[in-house]
């Protein structure tokens, strides 16, 4: 579905109103102020390659997110199906809070951590069949076809962002296939930016906004009209692990 | 010094039909401990999304990196012309021909999809280590017997050394592929080096030698050929400079690390840390891989067979415990994504001081297996070709001027 | 690729068996049910012994340059072929009745697209099961004593 975005109002971006009507028929949903409009424009046609005109990102404002909220996990495990197993030690987790305290101040800070989408990411570096890649609009992915399980994705991921599928699964959903013996990590959502016609944002940060936290930007780094990008160019933010110089397509803001 | 004389080993004797069963009955295990994870999936190891690289992995390294050492004593005949050394290159050769084999089946048998091995072979990225590494070992068993073959066949003979030459480089290649699978890592504290490809080199002299001494003591003993004290002595100080090399490749290591302010949670971790790779650190690798055999070798005690045997076993078991540290500690060390911060919860292992391994069953009969397997190649390897000299005795050995070699 | 090779010759051994053996011992020949509408995205003879091809085919563009053209879609295969069981839902890749079944079992080619692939619409997948989010469960251990 597609949500109309009728609270804030920002220049450059086209306003789709034709798709709202369906959109409503999740009562509740549509109407919560900064769900985001998605304009065709940036919609791509199904039989078009993605480009690297674009270039996903997400932008994370700590000070609006909240300790102890975990609905962009519920949401990312409900879209991808992600289901508890019966070894929960080993379970997948594309998408985690992590709260954070400064040793030297006491302040703390709450953040979800996933993966960080690098412009130069290790995983795809290390990996030995080229499992790991990144498409052109920056979104990084396994190809579980030829993940061969090796693991050593995870070992050079700084942000411990990948899940290695340790049993037999039978109930995933039809647009997130993950199977037994091979790496996975978040996607961004990839089914929802592709989805023809009408680009959606990940369903966390769908979630976060419809907690009314705001707290994640979704959009395209590489249009300076976009939202995000309006935002990081206003405001400071930060890549985690900077120092490895990986560009990372998510940022922070307050840490 | 004369001719030396190669033949196959009798391999008639209970004992060798017991050794090939007890080493087949290993494999065997190995393999069904294989088939119960790949079954099952890897959760039933104790290898999770924290420490992805566990037990398999320490005996597939130690192996591969043996390997590559094991291949040294052929060199040092060839390459560097020392005459002594060049009756036992063709055990050296398949010594390391037979460990590598060995653990890159631990190493393929642990993957998520074992089944996709083909993928592997003829998909390639090759800004991946992993990718060089595929050719590096599948060229090295190529080089390697090609040098048997060079060794053993009298009309190839002119190409032998060439061939020597050719493996040695490679090999060298080979472990510093092998240490840069960890060198590479930058997000990790513990590896993220320049130092760890050098490092492994030089424990592969070490490894590969120590094993080279128990399987050569142990084939002409049990075949009753004659064994010199003079080849033996000159491999066992030989193994004491080896092992000296490691302690001070270990020592810089560290010491570098001490030095980056950055680097003080892993060293401390390691080093004076709560968990089982300090006493590993210190007692295993340390005392046990490195000082105990250095006293041994260089003592009295050295003139003993029975004690080089025991400081090889103890250079194995003490290397053993490196690679344990080395993998699995560095694994067990959490990723710092916030520097001066510390993490108060997480739902991903995140807010653990460290991250706990207890390796299963089935993963240390997985790694028993493999090396099982690299040693059955060799007592098989030994029975149907020519590969130890009918004699060691100091007589037929000791180099003299003009001294050749025949087949 | 692999497949079709895989499935020739186990069509030539096929056909042998079929000439040796007695028509009583023979697998009955599978009548996989019809997709729904009126015909599949290409002629049945082309898609009969092609599938594979365009599966792969698609399955490289879609995965890594985000083409997602309906035509031959796996996703589309699995909601026109769903064959319902007894309980009038679809039939999970477990059941010998699943479209992709019948014929696979009976021509001993192994596939594993559906270890990680859905193999019923997911709709009715999301029916069926009650959806456990994943807990945060505790992840912290103890340190010992001295130490953190």
């Amino acid at each position: 579905m597609t949500e109309n975005d009728k609270s804030t109002p920002s220049p450059g971006r086209r306003k789709f109103l034709g798709t709202t009507a369906a959109a409503v028929a999740v009562a509740g949903f549509s109407v919560v102020s900064g769900v985001r409009l998605v304009s065709l424009a940036e919609a791509k046609p199904a039989d078009q390659p993605v480009s690297n005109k674009k270039r996903w990102g997400m932008l994370v404002d700590t000070s609006k997110c909240s300790s102890g909220c975990d609905a962009c996990v519920t949401a990312c495990n409900t879209e991808n199906g992600l289901y508890t197993t019966d070894h929960p030690k080993t379970d997948a987790q594309w998408i985690r809070k992590i709260d954070l305290r400064n040793k030297a101040t006491g302040w703390t800070v709450s953040l979800p951590m996933l993966c960080q989408h690098c412009a130069n990411p290790p995983c795809v570096d290390v990996c030995p069949t080229g499992a790991s890649f990144k498409r052109p609009d920056g979104i990084v992915l396994v190809d579980k076809h030829i993940c061969i399980g090796c693991r050593y994705c995870m070992m050079a991921c700084p942000y411990k962002a990948r899940s290695f599928i340790h049993e037999a699964l039978d109930q995933q959903v039809e647009y997130a296939p993950r199977g037994k013996g091979t790496v996975e990590s978040c996607t961004f959502c990839v089914q929802r930016v592709d989805e023809v016609g009408k680009r959606r944002d990940p369903a966390c940060v769908e979630a976060c906004n419809a907690e009314g936290h705001k707290a994640m930007y979704f959009g395209d780094l590489k249009d300076a009209n976009s939202e995000i990008s309006q935002q990081l160019k206003k405001y400071q933010s930060k890549e985690i692990r900077a120092d490895l110089n990986l560009d990372t397509g998510v940022r922070y803001r307050g840490i | 010094m004369k001719t030396t004389n190669y033949l196959e080993i009798e391999g008639r004797s209970a004992g060798y039909f017991g050794l090939l069963a007890l080493l087949g009955v290993l494999v065997l295990i190995g393999l069904g401990a294989a088939y119960y994870m790949e079954h099952n999936g890897h959760w039933v190891t104790g290898m999770d999304n924290e420490i992805v690289w566990g037990m398999p992995h320490v005996f597939a390294v130690f192996l591969i990196v043996a390997a590559s050492g094991a291949l040294n004593v052929a060199s040092i005949g060839t390459v560097f012309g020392k005459p002594m050394y060049k009756p036992l290159g063709r055990l050296s050769a398949l010594l390391a021909m037979a460990l590598l084999i060995g653990g890159l089946v631990i190493l393929v048998l642990d993957l998520g999809r074992p089944d996709r091995l083909i993928v592997a072979m003829t998909q390639y990225n090759f800004k991946s280590i992993f990718a060089w590494n595929i050719f590096l070992y599948t060229g090295f068993l190529a080089v390697t017997a090609i040098y048997i073959w060079m060794m053993m066949e009298r009309k190839m003979h002119r190409y032998y050394t060439r061939a020597g030459y050719v493996a040695f480089i490679w090999r060298l290649i080979l472990t510093t592929g092998t240490g840069s699978i960890f060198g590479f890592l930058v997000a990790r504290d513990a590896y993220d080096s320049a130092l760890l490809p050098p490092m492994f080199i030089i424990m592969s002299f070490a490894f590969g030698l120590a094993i080279f001494l128990l399987v050569s003591m142990a084939a002409y003993r049990w075949t009753r050929r004659p064994l010199g004290d003079a080849v033996l002595f000159r491999l066992k100080n030989l193994l004491g400079v080896f092992i000296a090399a490691v302690l001070y490749f270990v020592l810089v290591y560290h010491l570098t690390n001490l030095y980056i302010t950055g680097r003080h949670g892993i060293e401390k971790f390691i080093l004076a840390g709560p968990t089982v790779y300090t006493p590993l650190f210190w007692i295993g690798q340390i005392l046990m891989g490195g000082l105990l055999p250095l006293v041994i070798l260089y003592s009295g005690l050295g003139k003993s067979r029975a004690w080089i045997g025991i400081a090889s076993l103890l250079v194995i078991l003490g290397g053993f415990c490196q690679l344990y540290v080395i993998i699995i500690g560095g694994q067990a060390y959490p990723l710092q994504m916030f520097p001066g911060m510390e993490v108060i919860s997480s739902s991903f292992a995140d807010a653990q001081p460290y991250h706990p391994y207890t390796p299963s069953i089935y993963e240390f009969l997985l790694g028993i297996g493999g090396a099982a397997l690299s040693m059955l190649i060799v007592t098989i390897g030994i029975r149907v070709l020519r590969f130890l000299p009918t004699s060691l005795a100091d007589a037929d050995v000791v180099p003299q001027q003009g001294a050749g070699e025949a087949a | 690729m692999k497949y079709s090779i895989v499935l020739k010759a186990l069509f030539v051994v096929a056909l042998f068996g079929s000439a040796t053996a007695g028509a009583e011992n023979r697998v009955p020949v599978p009548h996989p049910a019809a997709g729904k509408g009126e015909h599949c995205v290409l002629p049945t003879a082309e898609m009969r012994r092609n599938h594979m091809k365009y599966i792969l085919h698609q399955r490289k563009e879609t995965m890594h340059e985000g083409i997602r053209t309906p035509q031959f879609s796996l996703k589309g295969c699995i909601h026109c072929h769903a064959v319902q069981g007894d309980d009038g839902k679809p039939v999970s890749i477990k059941s010998p009745k699943h479209f992709c079944n019948s014929c696979h079992t009976y021509a001993a080619v192994h596939i594993d697209c559906f270890e990680c692939h859905a193999s019923t619409p997911t709709e009715t997948v999301e029916a069926k099961r009650l959806f456990q989010p994943i807990k945060l469960y505790d992840s912290k251990i103890e340190a010992p004593a001295g130490n953190k």
